[in-house]
């Protein structure tokens, strides 16, 4: 009787830990890089077009990129979530964009945008760390 | 752009693509748990907000 391999009998294409941290840097730094170093293209062109384009879209709507500010659990994870979204986010800091208007009526719809672009691409650097060790 | 269901249609169409591409390797399927999402999420929300309404602030 045939049996299912297990994620475990299958071949392990780049469980090297170089490797593996470059591929999650690379996800992280650049939305969708990964798995266009991974090779699934369809995959990374839809991440590296979806992510920066809702972390775009919160900035228009006059959302705030939050500081590190351990002081503030909920300002502090808010600024973790920011950060998910890499280089985007470096840019925007750059720029001096993000400052946040919070008379703005769409500045709650802003927030979310940003912080749900950067926690996506955490799961976006997850699949691409399992793509990399070959559960995918 | 300052309509509330259209900001969150946009939002939902954006997390709806992004979980349908990381959850199936195929485009069709891609395509359909999207659809089935968006309209998830949508409905879901249209449905708490009408569910909220008799609840003061």
């Amino acid at each position: 009787m045939a049996t299912k391999s297990t994620a475990a009998e299958r071949p392990r294409a780049a469980a090297e830990p170089g490797r593996l941290a470059l591929v999650c840097g690379l996800a992280w730094l650049v939305p969708g890089a990964g798995h266009l170093f991974l090779g699934r293209r369809q995959k990374g062109i839809v991440f590296l077009l979806a992510l920066p384009l809702m972390f775009l879209i919160g900035l228009w709507l006059q959302g705030r990129l939050f500081p590190l500010e351990i002081a503030d659990p909920l300002v502090f994870l808010g600024a973790i979530a920011n950060r998910g979204v890499g280089l985007p986010f470096f840019v925007a800091k750059m720029m001096d964009a993000g400052a946040g208007t919070v008379t703005a009526v769409s500045y709650e719809y802003g927030n979310t945008f940003l912080m749900t672009a950067g926690l996506l691409n955490f799961l976006v650097i997850i699949d691409a760390f399992d793509i990399a060790m070959g559960r995918k | 752009m300052t309509s509330h269901f259209w900001l969150m249609v946009l939002f939902a169409f954006f997390v709806s693509l992004v979980f349908a591409v990381l959850l199936k390797d195929n485009p069709r399927e891609q395509m359909k748990t999207g659809a089935m999402m968006l309209g998830g999420f949508v409905v879901a929300a249209y449905v708490l907000g009408w569910l909220m309404f008799p609840f003061p602030l």
